[in-house]
Order: C-alpha cells, then sequence, then structure tokens
C-alpha cells in the first residue's frame, strides 16, 4: 500500500488557495499510486490563526471546504486538518479522514500547547477521545502535533490495535545548534522511532514548511517502520511530496519479533490508574 | 577571580551555530516575508558593520542581487572605513547601491540644539536614517530589512523608532558572536569580522567600550539567563562577574520598552495590543 506524506506550505487565512493545494497534491498522489494522502495540521488554514480561527472554522459536516475535501477524496483517501466550529461553538484544531467522498473518522486535537512561543490553549476547545478507525490499509489512528509528545495517546490507540499511526503537526524551527539539524526536528523522529518499535505499528509523520510571523516551519515528515526505520522522509523545511510504501509483511515480522502488543497489561495498567486517579497516589 | 583565570568564564556554554542551516533558514524568511506582501524586494541601509553585511548578503542570496537596494548614509562625522566597507559589500554582493549623506538634514538640528549631547544627537541621526529607508522602500516598492541582532535588541543598545526600526528583520534572534560566524560563512570579508563593531556615531566609540565587556562575554551571559533560564547567582557561579550580570540583567529589564509597540489604554471590549489578535501576516 502506498501513502503520500504531502509537506506543503499553507497560506495563512486563506482557505480557498489551501483547497486549490490540497486537490493538485491529491491528484498528483493518486497518479502515483496512493491510496491516501496525508497532509499536516491545520493543512487547510494555516497555522498562527489567532482571532482568524473564528473566520476559517467550519462545521465539519456541512462546511463548504469540508465537502470539496470529502468529494476530492473519491479516489484517494485523504487526511487534512482545519477548524472545526463544534455545535455550541466551539472551535477545535481538528483532523479528518475522508473517503469514498465521505467523512470517515474526525480528531480533535486533544493537547492543546499553550507554553513558550505557543498558544494554543487560548484560540481553540481541546478535544477528548482517542480513537481508532479501519481502513484498507489497517486500523488506524490520528494524533495531531502536541498529542504525540503525550506517550499515553499512541498508547491508548495501540491498545485499540491500531496498525497505522498518523500524527501530523505544525513543527516550527527552535533551537539553534551547531549540528546540521535544529534540535527541534531530531525530537520528532526520536520518538517516532520509539513509539513505532514499542508499539508495534507504522508511523506516518507529516509536518507542514513555510514561514507565518517569523517562524519557519522545519518539516522533516517522515514514514517509520514498525522496526522503528525511517524509510522514507521529506527533508528540512521544503515542499515535497513523498510517495512511502507500508509493506504488510514488515508489520506482520515486527510483531512475531516483538509480541509486546501482545504481552501489553491494559488491565493491569487500568487497575494501577484507578487507584492513581482515586488516592491521589 | 582565581577560578576565572583557570577556566575561562562560562566554558561550556554552546553559542555555535552551524552555518549553512541558519542561511537556509534565513533566506527562507527574508523571501517568504517579503514575497507574502506582493514585494519581494529589500532596502538595507548599509553601514560599513558586520550586522548590516550580513543582512544584505542574506538577502541578495535570498532574492537575488537585483532585488536589494543597498542605502548608504554617513554623515560629516564618519569615519572614512565605513563607507569604503559599505562600498565594498555592495560591490561584492553586485547590488545597487544609493549614497546619502544626512548631514544636510541633522545639520539645521544641531544648530537649533547645540546643548544636545552626543547621544541626542546619536538618536537623531539614527532616525534620520530610518526616516530616509522607510522612504526608499516606498519608492523601490522594497521592505526594510532590519539590522538590530539579539544583543543589541536584549541590552536595548539602539535607538527606538530608529536602527530599531523595520519591517522584517532576520538577524534578530543571533548574538553578535553567532553573527560572526554566520558572516565567515558568507563570505564577509575579514577586515569587517574582525573590526571593533561601533554604532559609529562619535569617533573612537565602539560598542564593547560602552557597554563595558566584549561581546563573547555578554552573549554568554545573555544566553544563560535568558535562554537557559538561569538566576543571576547561578550565572556568576559559572565564572563571570556578578556585577556585571546585575548590570546586563538591570539593562535589559530597563529598556523593555523599546522592544514593545507602544502601550494603549484599555477601555473597550477589543482593543488594539491588548486582545485584538491577529497575526502580523494577516491577510498576506
Amino acid at each position: 500500500m502506498k501513502l503520500a506524506l504531502a509537506q506543503m506550505a499553507p497560506r495563512l487565512g486563506d482557505t480557498t488557495a489551501n483547497l486549490r493545494t490540497h486537490r493538485d497534491l491529491i491528484r498528483k498522489a493518486r497518479r502515483q499510486g496512493a491510496s491516501l494522502v496525508i497532509f499536516p495540521e491545520l493543512s487547510l488554514t494555516g497555522y498562527r490563526l489567532q482571532d482568524l480561527v473564528r473566520d476559517v472554522a467550519e462545521p465539519v459536516g456541512r462546511g463548504k471546504r469540508m465537502r470539496a475535501l470529502a468529494s476530492a477524496s473519491k479516489e484517494c483517501a485523504v487526511i487534512a486538518g482545519f477548524v472545526e466550529e463544534g455545535p455550541g461553538q466551539e472551535a477545535f484544531n481538528a483532523a479528518a479522514l475522508f473517503r469514498a467522498g465521505k467523512l470517515g473518522h474526525l480528531h480533535r486535537k486533544v493537547y492543546l500547547p499553550t507554553y513558550g512561543m505557543f498558544d494554543e490553549g487560548r484560540f481553540f476547545d481541546a478535544g477528548s477521545t482517542f480513537r481508532t478507525f479501519e481502513a484498507p490499509w489497517g486500523r488506524t489512528g490520528i494524533l495531531i502535533c502536541e498529542d504525540f509528545w503525550h506517550l499515553s495517546a499512541a498508547w491508548l490507540l495501540a491498545l485499540q490495535g491500531m496498525d497505522l499511526l498518523v500524527v501530523i503537526s505544525a513543527s516550527p524551527v527552535k533551537g539553534m545548534k551547531a549540528t546540521r539539524n535544529p534540535s527541534s526536528l531530531a525530537i520528532w523522529e526520536d520518538l517516532g522511532r520509539v513509539v513505532a518499535r514499542h508499539h508495534t505499528c507504522w508511523v506516518a509523520y507529516v509536518n507542514r514548511v513555510g514561514f507565518e510571523d517569523g517562524w519557519a516551519f522545519q518539516g522533516g515528515s517522515y514514514l517509520c517502520s514498525p522496526e522503528g526505520r525511517v524509510t522514507a522522509s521529506a527533508g528540512f523545511l521544503d515542499e515535497k511530496l513523498v510517495i512511502a510504501t507500508m509493506d504488510p509483511a514488515v508489520l506482520r515480522r515486527a510483531r512475531i519479533r516483538s509480541p509486546i502488543l501482545r504481552d501489553e497489561k491494559a488491565d493491569l495498567a487500568g487497575r494501577e490508574l484507578a487507584r492513581i486517579l482515586g488516592s491521589g497516589r | 577571580m582565581a577560578r576565572a583565570s583557570r577556566t575561562p568564564p562560562g566554558q561550556g556554554v554552546d553559542l555555535e551555530i552551524h552555518a549553512p542551516t541558519v542561511e537556509r533558514i534565513l533566506t527562507g524568511f527574508i523571501a517568504g516575508e517579503s514575497r507574502r506582501v506582493g514585494l519581494g524586494r529589500v532596502v538595507v541601509g548599509l553601514s560599513g558593520g558586520l550586522d548590516s553585511a550580513v543582512a544584505a548578503s542574506l538577502a541578495a542570496r535570498a532574492l537575488g542581487s537585483r532585488a536589494v537596494t543597498a542605502v548608504l548614509m554617513p554623515w560629516r562625522g564618519s569615519s572614512p572605513a565605513s563607507v569604503k566597507h559599505a562600498l565594498l559589500v555592495a560591490g561584492r554582493l553586485g547590488i545597487h547601491h544609493e549614497r546619502i549623506d544626512i548631514t544636510p538634514m541633522v545639520e539645521p538640528w544641531v544648530e537649533r540644539y547645540p546643548e544636545a549631547g552626543r547621544v541626542r544627537h546619536g538618536n537623531r541621526m539614527a532616525r534620520e536614517r530610518m526616516s530616509i529607508l522607510f522612504d526608499r522602500s516606498a519608492e523601490h516598492r522594497a521592505l526594510v530589512l532590519g539590522t538590530s541582532n539579539k544583543t543589541e535588541l536584549l541590552l536595548g543598545y539602539g535607538t527606538i523608532f530608529g536602527d530599531m526600526a523595520s519591517a522584517i528583520n532576520p538577524i534578530g534572534d543571533l548574538y553578535k558572536t553567532q553573527l560572526r560566524q554566520l558572516a565567515a560563512h558568507l563570505g564577509i570579508p575579514s577586515s569587517i569580522i574582525r573590526k571593533p563593531p561601533s554604532a559609529d556615531l562619535w569617533e573612537g566609540q565602539t560598542d564593547e567600550a560602552e557597554v563595558g565587556a566584549p561581546y563573547d562575554v555578554i552573549d554568554r551571559i545573555l544566553h544563560l539567563l535568558f535562554d537557559e533560564w538561569l538566576r543571576e547567582d547561578e550565572v556568576a557561579a559559572a565564572g563571570f562577574d556578578p556585577a556585571l550580570v546585575a548590570r546586563l540583567r538591570r539593562r535589559v529589564s530597563e529598556t523593555q520598552f523599546k522592544r514593545r509597540p507602544p502601550l494603549i489604554a484599555k477601555l473597550s471590549m477589543r482593543t488594539v495590543g491588548a486582545d485584538f489578535r491577529y497575526p502580523r501576516d494577516w491577510g498576506t
């Protein structure tokens, strides 16, 4: 199965231009044989929206651009990021799977970074679930950026039998060092390798590029195998559409060699968690 | 201090950058932020010093030399080496340059306020240059490229609404010592990299004499205080003069007003500068 990592530079607040880019890249990915194309966090809107969040939000079922994305997904499934207007005027930093012309799954970002350079908690409402969905390429979960930094999120998805973890982000350059890549880039690859190997699943990470208000979004999108090997990457800073292959034999081999998921004691973890939460340690 | 003489102060404080990566990010920044507003051109005040040479060089690499206009704005007291070095940089980069002597604009003011000291005189010249740069930017349909580095911004060692004013600043998150590394990578002549940094507002002025410490010490202290979140006593314990650490820290807090837009008195439900929060790149 082939998937496409669409490392693109959304235009800030310009959903019309971004929708056009999505359609172009979906067409290109499909022509190269991809069954799924993955766009970065807030790919339809840009990232540093602040009060523009309210201007670009759309209800997921009825929004004009949501419907356009759904109809673009007839021959190639799409995961894209956008601002979802909730039923109670909430604004969620959301990602959805569109497949066969329809909305297939919705994830609302749970962990909204509000520290240092980030201020998402001010502008967004937080989601409250981590759920997987069945797809032709296997059981899949979606996380958005900071969700991935909380290891429990991927673990909860893994317990649901996840074969592919899709992580989309808008991660900026932060922390210059003497090495070629800034420290902010290496962390994402480290995280992907560990999660993929220890939860024995594929990790498809798609980060954006481009500049907004002086921030350089760093890219570095990759596909990491369940054996912890990065098998495709889009590189630092530039726009790139990368087609990557997921071989089911690799997932099978990884799970036979390290049956970590089989041996996972989720019931024990549940009991301990209940105790910790109940007793305040 | 005995300890400081055995090991250099703040040894292990790493301000080394990977210059090719920094160049990629900063050229991307200049191209991205200038093209998104539909211009793709910049004007830069070229002083003959290191900072403006680096900014101009990044701009020429980002946009092509034809999209960069350098403006030389000496006054009668400027060091002849400044103009020489500015012309050297413009020539090497193959960028167009304009030379505008600011003496005729500033002299009437000097005659009107003969009692103004050299700081006021320096500020007046910095604001004259700013005024010229923004005018040239309007004619060339270009953005004014900022040339204040992180050391200057933190110390407030600059003129508010003068040399601190710009549309976009590619070098404002690099300390002076880091800019020297980038300058070497960009092929800035070593005569410019090695000369003592100076605002060139009066004869013999140097930054390090004015601030009272060499840049490699200042930068490491600022880095520890603000990037590494160390307390003053912890920075001093790393081998730096406690009095200098305290003085620099105070200087940063006292000059905070220079780094922020003016305060606006809050009255309505939604106030510019308070809760009217839109990105600077709104609508571009």
